[in-house]
C-alpha cells in the first residue's frame, strides 16, 4: 500500500507525535494540580492562618502551630542529617577506592534514598517512641533526618567526584595534611552543589507526611517543646482534609497551598540559581 | 588520594588524618548499622505476629481486629497490584516524555520542561492523595467509570475486573494517582540513561538515513535497556512503597474483590490508618509485620534496580 519510505515516515511521525502527547500528558496534570490548590488554597489564605493556631471544628483559626512545628521539625533534621551525611559522603568519595565499605554503603545507601518512609516512621517508633513512652517532636525530627542521610550522602559523593584531582595534588604538594585539603579545598571547591543536596533534601522532607504519623503525632496547641507531640503542616492536612467539617477543609488546602508552593519554589530556585553559579564558574 | 602519600609521615604527625580518616568511615558504617538496626527494629517489633500466625499470616485476608485474627493478604495483594497497574500506565508515558526530552525537544526547551517534570516529582504525595479524593475521584467517578462498566465490565474473562459502582475511589483510581506520581522519577532516570548513548552510534544510524524513531529503538534502547529496565525497578520501588496518595484514594477497605472499582488497601495505607489506633500487642505487632514485609519487597526491587543501573555505568565506564 505505502512504498518502504513513506511508511518509514510515517511510523516515525506517529512514534515522535505520540511521545510528544506524552510529555503534554505529564504537563497536564502538573497544570491540573497546581491550578486546584490555587484555586481551592487561595480563598483560605489569609493573616488568620499565619497568626492562629489550628481551631476545633466549627470555629476560626490558623495553622500557626502546624507551621512553626514543620520548621522546627524540619530544620532540626536537617541538622542532624546534614553533618553524616557529608561525612559519609566524603568517606565514599575520597577514601572510597580501597575494601568492601564504601561499595556496599553506596549499594545500601542508594536503595534507603527510595526505602518507603512510612517505614522510616515504623522505625522510630519502635526505637525512639516506644521507649521514651510518647511521641515527640524529637522522634519526628530523627524520622526527617534519615530521610536526609541518604540524599546529602549521594549529593556529597557525586559532587566531590566532580572536584579535579589536580586540586588535591595541589594541595598535597604543599605538604597539606589530607584532613586539610579535604576540608579546605575540595570540599570548599564542592560547597555549592552540597548546599543544593541539602536544600533539595529540605525541600523532600518538608512535605513528607507518613514518617510523622507516628512520631511526632500531632498536637491542637501551640507548642515549643520538642519532647511533647507537635503539630506539623502536612499531619495537619491529612487530618483535616479527611474531616467532614467544611472550615478544617479549607485549612487543609490553605496548608497544602503554602506547602506545595514553599517546596516548589525552592526546586526551582535550587536548579535555577545553582545551575546559573556553577555553570559561570 | 595516592596510596603512598598516607604512609610518608610518621604516625604521630599524622593523627588528625587518622582521626578524620575514623570519623568518616564511621559516618559510612552508620548508613549500614541505620540499616540493620530498621530491619532489626521490625522483626523484633513482629515478633509477636510471627509467632502467632506465622506462614499463615501471608496467606490469610482475614482481618479482624476484634477476634485478634490477622492475614495479611488483602494489603499485600492490594499494593501489588496498585504498583503494576500504576507502572503499566507510566512506563510508555515516562518513555515517550523522556524520548520528547532527549530527541525532539528545541535545546531552549529542554531544561524548563526537564524542571517542569522534576516539579511534578517534588509535590509532596500528600497533595497527590488530598487532589486525588477532592478533584479527581468525583470527576472520574461520574464521566469514566460508567464508561468502564459500559463497555469494559461487559467482556468475557476480563468483565469482572472493570464491574462494581462507580464510587471514584477504589483500586484503579488509586493506581492511576501512583502511575502521575512515578513518571517523572521514571522518566528523570530514562532521559539520563538516554543521555549517555555515543553520539557516535546515533550519528553513524542517522548517517545511513535512519529516521529519529529508528535511531531511538533500534540504537538508544538496545543500547540502554539495562539502564531503563533499572529506572522502571526504581519506580516500582517508589510506587509500593508510597502511602500518602494511596491513602486518600483507596477506600481502605479490608475485602478481596476481584473488581479493579471496588475498594482496597495497600500496605502503606493499611499502615497509615490503622497504626495509631491499634490497641494490644498482637494487633501492633501485626501492623509492624506489614510494615517489615512492605521493606523487604521495597528492597529487593530497589536492590535489582541498583543492580541493573550499575550495570549501565559500567559498560559505559568501559565505553569511553
Amino acid at each position: 500500500m505505502f512504498t518502504l519510505y513513506t511508511r518509514r515516515r510515517l511510523i516515525n511521525w506517529l512514534t515522535l507525535g505520540t511521545s510528544s502527547l506524552a510529555m503534554a500528558f505529564g504537563l497536564f496534570w502538573l497544570g491540573w494540580i497546581l491550578f486546584t490548590l490555587l484555586q481551592h488554597g487561595l480563598p483560605g489564605l489569609s493573616l488568620a492562618v499565619f497568626a492562629q493556631n489550628t481551631p476545633p471544628p466549627g470555629s476560626q483559626g490558623g495553622l500557626l502551630n502546624a507551621i512553626a512545628g514543620s520548621l522546627m521539625m524540619t530544620i532540626l533534621g536537617t541538622l542532624i542529617g546534614t553533618p553524616i551525611g557529608i561525612l559519609a559522603g566524603t568517606y565514599l568519595a575520597e577514601f572510597g577506592q580501597h575494601g568492601w565499605l564504601a561499595p556496599v554503603t553506596r549499594f545500601i545507601n542508594d536503595i534507603l534514598l527510595s526505602a518507603p518512609s512510612i517505614v522510616i516512621g515504623l522505625f522510630v517508633y519502635e526505637m525512639y517512641v516506644v521507649r521514651s513512652k510518647h511521641f515527640s517532636g524529637w522522634a519526628g525530627a530523627l524520622a526527617l533526618a534519615i530521610l536526609v542521610i541518604p540524599i546529602v550522602i549521594r549529593t556529597t559523593e557525586n559532587m566531590l567526584r566532580l572536584v579535579p584531582n589536580s586540586l588535591r595534588e595541589a594541595s598535597a604538594a604543599l605538604g597539606t595534611p589530607q584532613w586539610k585539603t579535604i576540608s579546605l579545598v575540595t570540599l570548599k571547591a564542592a560547597r555549592a552543589g552540597i548546599l543544593t543536596g541539602v536544600l533539595l533534601a529540605v525541600a523532600r522532607i518538608s512535605g513528607e507526611t507518613a514518617p510523622l504519623l507516628f512520631t511526632s503525632l500531632n498536637n491542637q496547641f501551640w507548642n515549643s517543646d520538642m519532647n511533647q507531640p507537635m503539630a506539623n503542616l502536612p499531619v495537619v492536612i491529612f487530618q483535616f482534609a479527611m474531616s467532614p467539617y467544611a472550615d478544617w477543609q479549607q485549612l487543609a488546602w490553605a496548608g497544602a497551598l503554602l506547602i506545595t508552593f514553599s517546596v516548589l519554589t525552592l526546586n526551582i530556585l535550587v536548579r535555577v540559581v545553582f545551575h546559573q553559579q556553577t555553570s559561570t564558574h | 588520594m595516592p596510596n603512598f602519600l598516607r604512609y610518608t609521615r610518621s604516625k604521630l604527625q599524622n593523627w588528625p588524618d587518622v582521626l578524620f580518616r575514623g570519623v568518616t568511615r564511621l559516618s559510612a558504617l552508620f548508613v549500614l548499622i541505620l540499616l540493620a538496626a530498621i530491619i532489626g527494629s521490625l522483626v523484633m517489633g513482629s515478633l509477636p505476629a510471627i509467632k502467632t500466625f506465622g506462614f499463615h499470616f501471608l496467606v490469610s485476608s482475614e482481618w479482624d481486629p476484634v477476634a485478634d485474627q490477622f492475614g495479611a493478604l488483602t494489603p499485600i495483594i492490594g499494593t501489588l497490584v496498585t504498583a503494576s497497574i500504576a507502572l503499566l500506565i507510566a512506563v510508555p508515558i515516562s518513555f515517550g516524555i523522556s524520548l520528547f526530552l532527549t530527541e525532539l525537544s528545541p535545546r531552549w526547551l529542554r531544561r524548563p520542561l526537564g524542571i517542569a517534570v522534576e516539579l511534578l516529582a517534588g509535590i509532596p504525595s500528600i497533595i497527590y492523595g488530598m487532589w486525588g479524593l477532592f478533584v479527581f475521584a468525583p470527576l472520574f467517578a461520574d464521566h469514566v467509570e460508567p464508561w468502564i462498566n459500559d463497555h469494559l465490565g461487559t467482556l468475557p474473562m476480563i468483565g469482572s475486573f472493570f464491574s462494581g459502582p462507580p464510587m471514584g475511589i477504589g483500586i484503579l483510581t488509586a493506581s492511576i494517582i501512583l502511575a502521575i506520581m512515578v513518571i517523572p522519577f521514571i522518566a528523570s532516570v530514562m532521559r539520563d540513561v538516554f543521555e549517555v548513548v555515543p553520539a557516535l552510534l546515533k550519528e553513524s544510524a542517522y548517517g545511513l538515513g535512519a529516521t529519529t524513531w529508528e535511531v531511538v529503538w533500534n540504537i538508544v534502547v538496545p543500547y540502554t535497556k539495562v539502564g531503563v529496565a533499572g529506572g522502571i525497578m526504581l519506580g516500582l520501588g517508589r510506587a509500593l512503597g508510597e502511602t500518602m496518595a494511596v491513602t486518600f484514594v483507596i477506600g481502605n477497605a479490608n475485602s478481596l474483590s476481584a473488581s479493579l472499582l471496588m475498594p482496597g488497601n495497600s500496605i502503606s495505607s493499611a499502615l497509615a490508618n490503622e497504626f495509631n489506633e491499634a490497641v494490644g500487642e498482637i494487633y501492633t505487632s501485626s501492623l509492624i509485620e506489614l510494615g517489615l514485609i512492605l521493606f523487604f519487597i521495597t528492597f529487593v526491587v530497589l536492590a535489582l534496580a541498583r543492580f541493573m543501573l550499575y550495570k549501565l555505568a559500567k559498560r559505559e565506564g568501559k565505553a569511553a
